[in-house]
């Protein structure tokens, strides 16, 4: 009895707060659009009970979906979006593993000050960080002066709406994200197995490629999703910092809900970028756990 | 410890919301009234004012027509009133609780009534025109001295786009006011709804697009004043608030207005309760105070913006009501043209049409 609870926690939770909603999204995908509020027409009616269900299903239709197909919009703002986030993610990876490395290399006593930097930041709102650096990128900004006063540069840079910026802005902002969990693995690395590398003939750097990676694989792993998943679906970054060129499929959603008052076929794009999520996500799972049951 | 005080904060929060005094929510475009007006409401009336704004007729549709926006007074501009209307967002005004209301100017009433029949669901608060704003020295610097900065050439020109690429040029994120303008250039119908002539202002944009670095609808003011940007298609007042902020600054940037000669735009932000405003009366005592002669001038003084309030005229600045950017005389009011809203398909065909100008794709 006290197992089944204990197993029914995190799946009344998945059902509260991820599927009901999305279901509630799904429902919105399947209506037609109408000048009302809100603005839509459900075509599932369950004050009509099982006829309701039965009128549902005769009707449904996926016009929504389909209209996604027929635009090439919305396919290439999905690959866009694609891109910058992997982009993002790389230099995330890049830049956050050698200051989580250092925090683990650091002494005892100096950690909890490392760990406390990195997540300083958190206490500033996000969006005025952002802002900032809208402050710092812009053709008269802190950036284009500094270069302008030591003569690197004789013309100030465009960076700011650009896609530069938007990475700039999404490493910037998730870069703890992907710093914390691999300091987490890396942490509990126990320092013998790379004395023992050594003594069996590794150079450092080998010990590191052979042993510390594949060690901090968790970290690594836990850290890119993280990054990437939020990127994906990044709204704010790229419409503050990104110039109107900048495809992404998180603007197109903003489009249709905004522009278009067009619940419907917006509710269509989330679900598809779920889908898009969430596919990959479970088959890389799958294998994970496939590989570690040939391990065993 | 970090959870003690993320315990600590939450509780703070807690108490702060349990006041319970009236209370109305106000609903307005960004920089765009005088702040000591709200705490003079507050003072006058003992109303507990909540001011929250917005830079797009968008965003507030869709909070009214989420429904349950929490807002009691809210500011649409006329086409999109319409609209609104139309899906029952709005409830008509009780003309009883709004003694203010023979303050209003005929000349506008009987524009927005275009919008609002009768104008039983909204007043007016401002009205202005879309057009060029424009950094003097750097423009004449791109163009030489005789840049026609009082013609949509300016922008709608590839080969002065050109030129002014390297400074910067933004325009408003609003295609129900750009298609019109780029319509107007080419001497069609601005309040065309038909999808072959609204097709034709795609080929306009399209020539200068490598040109233009940004299109945003409340960013333009601070890179106007900043020097950052030399144009920016923009609204008078915001336009007209940059050309101040500049001027205090004393920065050497030199921001001009013109509604364009070939015929700009002309629109009116009006100000109306929601459907289900939770304090119908105190959003009454609010637009009948916005009404009062002296709190209307105040506000245009501030943002400069002409309003729709008659009795207001005496107290107004003479930098407002003397300048034809502001309150333009007669014969130019014939050269500025109005629209009304697209239907969704029409609606469809804009939006997609503005995201392949504004992304390529």
């Amino acid at each position: 009895m006290r197992r089944l609870f204990l197993i029914s926690v995190p799946y009344v939770w998945l059902l509260a707060l991820f599927l009901v909603p999305f279901l509630i999204v799904l429902k919105i995908a399947l209506s037609d659009t109408a000048l009302a509020i809100p603005p839509y027409i459900p075509t599932l009616d369950l004050s009509d009970g099982w006829e309701g269900i039965k009128a549902f299903f005769a009707e449904l239709d996926f016009e929504n979906f389909v209209f996604l197909t027929e635009d090439s919009l919305y396919w290439k703002s999905y690959l866009s979006s694609l891109q910058i986030a992997a982009i993002s993610t790389l230099l995330t990876l890049l830049v956050g593993y050698p200051v989580a490395y250092g925090m683990a290399m650091a002494p005892d006593e100096w950690r909890p000050t490392l760990m406390m930097l990195v997540i300083l930041p958190f206490w500033t709102s996000f969006l005025i960080r952002v802002y900032s650096w809208m402050g710092i990128l812009s053709q008269e900004g802190f950036l284009n002066q500094f270069l302008l006063w030591t003569g690197l540069i004789s013309e100030p840079l465009m960076i700011l709406n650009t896609k530069t910026a938007v990475y700039i802005g999404i490493v910037y902002t998730y870069l703890p994200f992907m710093i914390l969990p691999i300091y987490a693995a890396l942490e509990k690395l126990d320092g013998s197995l790379l004395e023992a590398a050594e003594d069996l003939g590794c150079s450092r750097l080998k010990a590191f490629w052979l042993v510390t990676i594949p060690l901090s694989k968790s970290g690594i792993i836990a850290g890119s999703f993280l990054v990437f998943i939020p990127a994906l679906g990044e709204f704010v970054i790229p419409s503050l910092l990104g110039g109107s060129g900048t495809l992404m499929i998180g603007k197109v959603l903003w489009e249709e809900f905004f522009s278009n008052r067009d619940w419907p076929v917006a509710s269509a794009v989330a679900v598809v970028l779920l889908l898009l999520l969430i596919i990959p996500i479970i088959l890389f799972q799958r294998n994970e756990q496939k590989e570690r049951e040939k391990d065993q | 410890m970090m959870k003690r005080l993320l315990t600590m904060t939450a509780a703070a929060a807690l108490f702060a919301g349990a006041a319970t005094a009236e209370e109305v929510r106000v609903y307005n475009w960004s920089d765009y009234i005088d702040e000591e007006l709200l705490a003079k409401f507050e003072a006058e009336t003992g109303i507990k004012l909540i001011y929250d704004v917005f830079d797009s007729n968008e965003v507030l549709e869709t909070k009214l027509l989420a429904g349950g926006s929490g807002y009691d007074v809210v500011v649409p501009t006329g086409t999109f009133l319409q609209r609104q209307i139309q899906a029952g967002a709005f409830q008509k005004l009780d003309m009883a609780q709004l003694p203010n209301i023979g303050n209003m100017w005929d000349v506008v009433a009987k524009r927005t009534a275009q919008y609002d029949p009768g104008n039983e669901y909204s007043i007016n608060y401002m009205w202005g025109t879309t057009g060029l704003g424009v950094n003097l020295g750097k423009v004449k610097e791109a163009l030489g001295e005789d840049a026609p900065i009082d013609s949509w050439d300016l922008v709608f020109k590839p080969e002065n786009m050109e030129k002014l690429a390297g400074c910067g040029v933004h325009f408003l994120d609003a295609p129900s006011e750009m298609i019109p303008a780029a319509l107007k250039y080419i001497g069609e119908d601005p309040n065309s709804h038909d999808p072959d002539v609204i097709a034709k202002a795609e080929a306009v944009y399209m020539a200068i697009r490598p040109y233009i670095q940004k299109f945003n609808s409340s960013e333009y003011i601070n890179a106007l004043a900043n020097g950052d940007i030399c144009v920016a298609v923009g609204w008078s007042g915001d336009v007209l608030q940059a050309r101040d902020r500049a001027a205090e600054a004393d920065n050497g940037v030199e921001i001009a207005y013109n509604a364009p000669k070939e015929g700009a735009q002309m629109w009116f932000d009006q100000m109306a309760i929601p459907v289900d405003a939770p304090n119908a009366h105190g959003a009454h005592v609010f637009l009948n105070f916005i009404m009062d002669a002296n709190n209307m001038a105040a506000a245009s003084n501030y943002v400069y913006y002409a309003n729709g309030n008659k009795a207001s005229q005496e107290f107004l600045a003479e930098d407002v009501i003397g300048d034809p950017a502001i309150y333009p005389s007669p014969a130019a009011l014939d050269n500025l043209f109005t629209t009304t809203p697209y239907d969704a398909k029409v609606q469809r065909v804009v939006t997609r049409m503005w995201t392949k100008i504004k992304s390529g794709t």
